[in-house]
């Protein structure tokens, strides 16, 4: 064959330099098109963030960062992103942990981990709404607590719009994500670890504190770092519940990209994407480090 | 030492249960609350089933379905058109651009939409001034949002079989590029490109970002905007569109079921 040819040891022609180039050129749709629509957009977003309204270097949009308003959104997205992902880790993971003691391949883990993958999927306008119907002031579960307990659950202030609600909602598709993501670690743990643990001697509170904890430890981290950015990134079930004010961060770039802001902050929308980006690439960066460490003995 | 071990599958059964029932309760509630409301309405659910009368009432909801539709669509046929040829193709000749190309379709993921709609604003000016604002040009931002799951999908398809070997076969015997591509590669990995175009087809559905933030419309900003007029009428809609994503991806698990299964027996 040609390649075979070509690979075989020999001075570099001319010719297999041409064939070399040809050989790239199949290619170049996919990176042409990549890099219209992925390599501008985010090249867009970094040097925007960096340049002044009259087109020159300016530090002006991140230093604009520093900005209560912007603080308070970006404080505010952290804690529900960190809020979201902690409950959706430990409830998850019991999750997964109920299914690993279930029959390998039976019919409920099957069931369950189908259905998990489906609802970690599940986001956007569409979550906002069936939460709405359920717990919204007319919701499903809030008149029949009112009609059967007399219990208001909006009694101190209606939460569903702010922190507690949101935290409440993105739950719902964290701890389906949790289930995918940790469910590969548990089923690593051997059976005969615990056994080795038994025959020493060690009670379950020992195999859990001494061997299982720590093996699993940097696994649920990566995991609980992956919902952290899976929260941080989510925009849509926000943008419909939340349609005053703009108290997280991707609410504020919704703000600066549809209200023609305030003049000389063209590019704060961008600086606060770059924000956005720096978060999500640090915690992602750390998930794929764990990620190594646990694929050392997952094997 | 079997008194201890019954003891312990007992006490993991009840466990097993019990985080079952009070995690099935929060799972499914919303569902069981959604045909509640959406039912408050008798009109709600016959309007739903009658199309012409649905786009008459209500035209901006019916345009998003046949928006969200073809956009869906298109993004599986553009995102198979570039993404199954490159991967075959760095894999045949250009093994070194392997890694470059998964980092490539795997950088959306740490690009959040809302990011990517900030950037791509301007790339949409000219979109619009080349093309028109038509919703159906989302379809290139879809493309690449799509990007790091269909990659996947397609990676493990072609994993999965020794793409050199076929291809150089089917040189020898004579077949071009053409036939190697459509004829002998393509159908080994026919189940990952439907999986591809499956979550294809369920993420566009349920994409909002993007669409809203571009001033287009489709099938979500649709149901939002709905939600500020019908609040019945838009959980019904909202609890069909989650209903057929679950059976999409339901469909999607089945398959990689499948495909798992075959693969077992050889080593």
């Amino acid at each position: 064959m040609a390649e075979a040819a070509a690979g075989a040891p020999r001075s570099v022609t001319p010719r297999s330099r041409l064939r070399g180039v040809t050989s790239l050129l199949p290619t170049l749709p996919f990176f042409a098109y990549v890099t219209v629509f992925l390599l501008i957009p985010t090249l867009v977003v970094v040097i925007g963030a960096f340049a002044g309204n009259d087109g020159g270097v300016s530090l002006d949009s991140v230093k604009a960062l520093g900005n209560e308003v912007i603080l308070d959104a970006f404080g505010r997205s952290i804690a529900l992103s960190a809020m979201s992902a902690l409950i959706g880790a430990v409830l998850g993971a019991l999750l997964a942990y109920a299914l690993t003691t279930a029959k390998p391949g039976g019919v409920l883990r099957r069931t369950v981990t189908a259905a998990a993958g489906v609802l970690a999927q599940f986001g956007g306008v569409t979550l906002a709404f069936a939460f709405l119907a359920t717990i919204g002031l007319s919701g499903f579960v809030t008149v029949w607590l009112q009609d059967t307990f007399g219990f208001n659950l909006y009694e101190n202030g209606v939460w569903l719009f702010e922190l507690p609600g949101l935290t409440l909602i993105y739950t719902y598709f964290q701890i389906p994500l949790m289930v995918i993501v940790f469910l590969p670690a548990l089923d690593g743990l051997r059976p005969q670890w615990r056994e080795a643990t038994e025959n020493l001697g060690g009670t379950t509170w020992q195999y859990w504190t001494r061997v299982a904890g720590p093996l699993l430890a940097p696994a649920f981290l990566g995991s609980t770092l992956l919902l952290f950015a899976n929260a941080f990134s989510a925009y849509a079930t926000a943008a419909a519940l939340v349609s005053q004010g703009s108290p997280l961060v991707p609410l504020q770039i919704r703000g600066a990209l549809t209200s023609e802001v305030v003049l000389g902050q063209q590019n704060l929308g961008k600086a606060m994407a770059l924000g956005m980006v720096v978060v999500v690439a640090l915690v992602m960066t750390l998930y794929a480090l764990l990620q190594r460490r646990t694929s050392k003995w997952l094997g | 030492m079997a008194g201890v071990i019954a003891r312990r599958a007992r006490r993991q059964r009840v466990f097993r249960w019990a985080v079952l029932l009070a995690l099935g309760v929060f799972f499914v509630l919303p569902f069981v609350a959604m045909i509640e409301f959406s039912t408050r309405d008798p009109e709600t659910w016959p309007l739903l089933v009658d199309w012409p009368a649905l786009r008459e009432r209500y035209p901006a909801l019916a345009e998003g379905i046949v928006n969200s539709l073809l956009q869906a669509a298109f993004t599986a046929v553009l995102m198979l058109l570039l993404l199954v040829p490159t991967a075959v193709w760095v894999r045949l000749r250009l093994p070194r651009l392997r890694r470059l190309i998964e980092f490539i379709c795997l950088l959306p993921l740490t690009i959040p939409a809302i990011v990517l709609v900030v950037g791509l604003a301007p790339v949409y000016a000219w979109v619009t001034y080349f093309l028109g604002g038509s919703s159906l040009t989302l379809v290139f931002a879809y493309t690449v949002l799509v990007l790091p799951f269909a990659y996947r999908a397609v990676d493990v398809g072609l994993s999965a079989i020794d793409v050199r070997t076929l291809a150089e076969a089917a040189r020898s015997l004579g077949a071009g590029w053409g036939t190697v591509m459509w004829r002998v590669v393509l159908p080994n990995i026919r189940s990952a490109v439907l999986s591809a175009a499956f979550l294809t087809v369920a993420l566009v559905l349920g994409e909002f970002t993007i669409a809203s933030l571009l001033n287009r419309t489709n099938l979500q900003v649709a149901i939002n905007l709905l939600g500020k007029s019908s609040a019945t009428m838009s959980v019904a809609v909202s609890l069909i569109a989650l209903l057929l994503a679950f059976v999409l991806l339901l469909l999607l698990s089945l398959l990689g079921g499948r495909l798992r299964k075959a693969k077992e027996p050889t080593p």
